[in-house]
């Protein structure tokens, strides 16, 4: 079925069964974002430890694709610099702005390559990037924190 | 069972002789967001544009004429369509238009006048309503610092009308609700609010949007005092909506848009209005997608609208009592069908509405998911998006079978994996 290149595996796992969706006593930025188009909505913390590594948590209600989205993304970034999600991000992004003709690059988006189905629903387009435009807005605020 | 023949009407819409998603039939369930359109809607706009195209009002030759018979005719088959006078109906652009003209209107009313809307006035609402009559009175009343009140909906998605003299006070000045709610469903009954509305000054503004299309409407029965809906949710085009008020009121209320077309005469420095409806429609107005939506009420009156609400209520009834067999689903909205109309929300357990959307589109089933432009009435369900399924003429059993077996499959689908 079409349908199975949107809800692949991997995103129907991660939906179930999302990393790092439990908010962290303390952070040093948190934003709060809305899909005006559905309500769907997430709440994404941001810290920088000493060596300047990503500790992200984050929480929401929304379909599988947003949530599976988040859950991908947080088991990315964390650990990892800002300048080492740059071109992550990136790649993400412009996997989901090909109409469906990238399949994105496994190398740099490990499990998000996932998400490549979804570029072909542009309904769908908004929910996988709720919580990367989340991360976006977050890592601006911490690092004017850091200046 | 009825006699109405979905099937038949079906092929008066070109829509239907396509296939979606890989050559599956289509399903159409979301006709409380748009109507589809029939062959006389369409030629009827594009009859206007091959014939009859010139500006309305304007000009001393032959098109100029017929094209402002063909504009004026179909503002006498509105008037006609909810009972009221020709003069009455004011075009504009969609409901939501409707209700921004009104409220910005009185919100310049002037002070003399019964509709002034000041400081310490009362605008209430209801927590039903769609955004587009919401957001208007929410502003009007941080424009002018009246106050906005609004009647809550209980645990069945009724108005909980209990205190309805402490919400509707003295000091209250307009009253705007929906005639039936875009999610719920819920018809709501008027003749109470209308009353305690009337005995205190204020008028009553009717969402008319999901109940003109499905129900037979006389204004002068239903007492309100101005009334919205939308071409484009009635079979006709998009780009035309009505307003309608009384004449009484139309006279005193000051225009919204200025321009051309609105006025009685104009210096550099000042100007007079024409009479309503004219001084509410400025510049030239969507004049094909009018005489769309004369063709659009004609179409309905010919198959007749308590037909057409008949049908409706049958499939509803198949359709919530489908639901109800499946442990999985909560309903949002009444689930008898006194006072209700064909507009059914609901909830499946652990499956989001965006996925059972996406599944059910998969199947060729478009229904609608989110928040439906009612944010707040979603708040108070507890929710942050329902699928709603919306029904009209053209639907028939077996998409209504079509659709809860779909909700089935999708169960399978995403809880099997
Ligand atoms: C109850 C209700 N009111 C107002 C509107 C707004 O209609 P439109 O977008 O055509 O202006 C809608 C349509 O979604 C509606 O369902």
């Amino acid at each position: 079925m079409q349908l199975d290149n949107l809800y692949q595996e991997v995103i129907l796992d991660h939906y179930k069964r999302p990393e790092f969706k439990k908010l962290s006593e303390t952070f040093s930025v948190r934003v709060h974002h809305v899909n005006p188009s559905c309500g769907d909505e997430i709440t994404l913390q941001l810290s920088l430890d000493m060596q300047g590594e990503i500790a992200l948590t984050w929480d929401g209600i929304g379909c599988s694709i947003s949530m599976a989205s988040a859950s991908v993304m947080a088991g990315l970034f964390n650990g990892k610099s800002l300048e080492q999600t740059a071109p992550i991000f990136e790649e993400f992004v412009t996997l989901m702005q090909s109409k469906g003709a990238a399949t994105g690059d496994e190398d740099v988006l490990e499990d998000a390559v996932a998400f490549s189905g979804v570029s072909k629903y542009p309904a769908r387009i908004k929910c996988a990037l709720l919580a990367w435009m989340a991360f976006k807005d977050a890592s601006v605020q911490v690092q004017g924190q850091v200046k | 069972m009825t006699n109405f023949n979905a099937r038949e009407i079906r092929k008066e819409f070109p829509i239907f002789d396509r296939t979606v998603r890989e050559g599956k039939r289509l399903i159409y369930l979301d006709s409380g967001a748009t109507s589809q359109k029939p062959r006389v809607v369409i030629d009827a706009e594009s009859h206007f544009y091959s014939f009859s195209n010139a500006a309305v009002h304007r000009g001393a030759h032959q098109l100029a004429e017929e094209a402002t018979d063909a504009y004026e005719g179909a503002r006498k088959i509105v008037a006609d369509f909810l009972s009221a006078e020709v003069d009455e109906v004011v075009f504009t652009k969609n409901a939501t238009e409707s209700l921004n003209l009104l409220a910005y209107s009185l919100g310049s009313a002037k002070k003399e006048s019964e509709l002034h809307v000041t400081a310490g006035d009362r605008i209430v609402i209801t927590e039903m309503e769609h955004h587009a009559n919401l957001i208007p009175w929410q502003q009007l009343a941080l424009r002018t610092g009246a106050e906005l009140a609004w009647f809550p909906v209980d645990t069945e998605g009724r108005l909980d009308l209990s205190e309805i003299e402490k919400v509707i006070t003295d000091r209250t000045k307009i009253v705007a609700l929906t005639h039936q709610s875009n999610v719920l469903g819920t018809i709501n009954p008027l003749d109470g609010i209308i009353g305690r509305a009337h005995r205190v000054g204020a008028i009553v503004i009717l969402d008319a949007c999901q109940s003109v299309p499905h129900m037979s409407i006389n204004v002068k029965q239903l007492g309100v005092d101005f009334l919205a809906f939308s071409g484009h949710k009635s079979l006709g085009p998009t780009g035309v909506g009505v307003l309608w008020g009384r004449s009484e009121l139309l006279a005193d209320l000051p225009p919204f848009l200025f321009g051309g077309s609105m006025i009685e005469s104009v210096t550099m420095t000042s100007a007079t209005w024409a009479p309503a409806p004219r001084k509410f429609e400025a510049g030239v107005p969507n004049m094909a997608q009018a005489v769309g939506l004369g063709a659009a009420l004609n179409y309905l009156n010919e198959i007749g609208l308590e037909a057409i609400h008949d049908h409706e209520m049958f499939l509803t009834q198949r359709l919530i009592t489908g639901l109800e067999q499946n442990k999985s689903v909560q309903i949002f909205g009444p689930r008898n069908l006194e006072m209700r109309g064909g507009v059914v929300s609901f909830g499946v357990e652990d499956i989001h509405p965006h996925d059972l959307g996406q599944f059910l589109d998969s199947q060729g089933i478009a229904v609608r998911t989110g928040h439906h432009c009612a944010w707040p009435l979603n708040r108070k369900l507890g929710v942050t998006a329902t699928t709603r399924a919306s029904l009209y003429l053209y639907n028939e059993e077996s998409d209504i079978d079509a659709l809860l077996e779909g909700v089935a499959d999708a169960q399978t689908y995403f809880g099997g994996k």
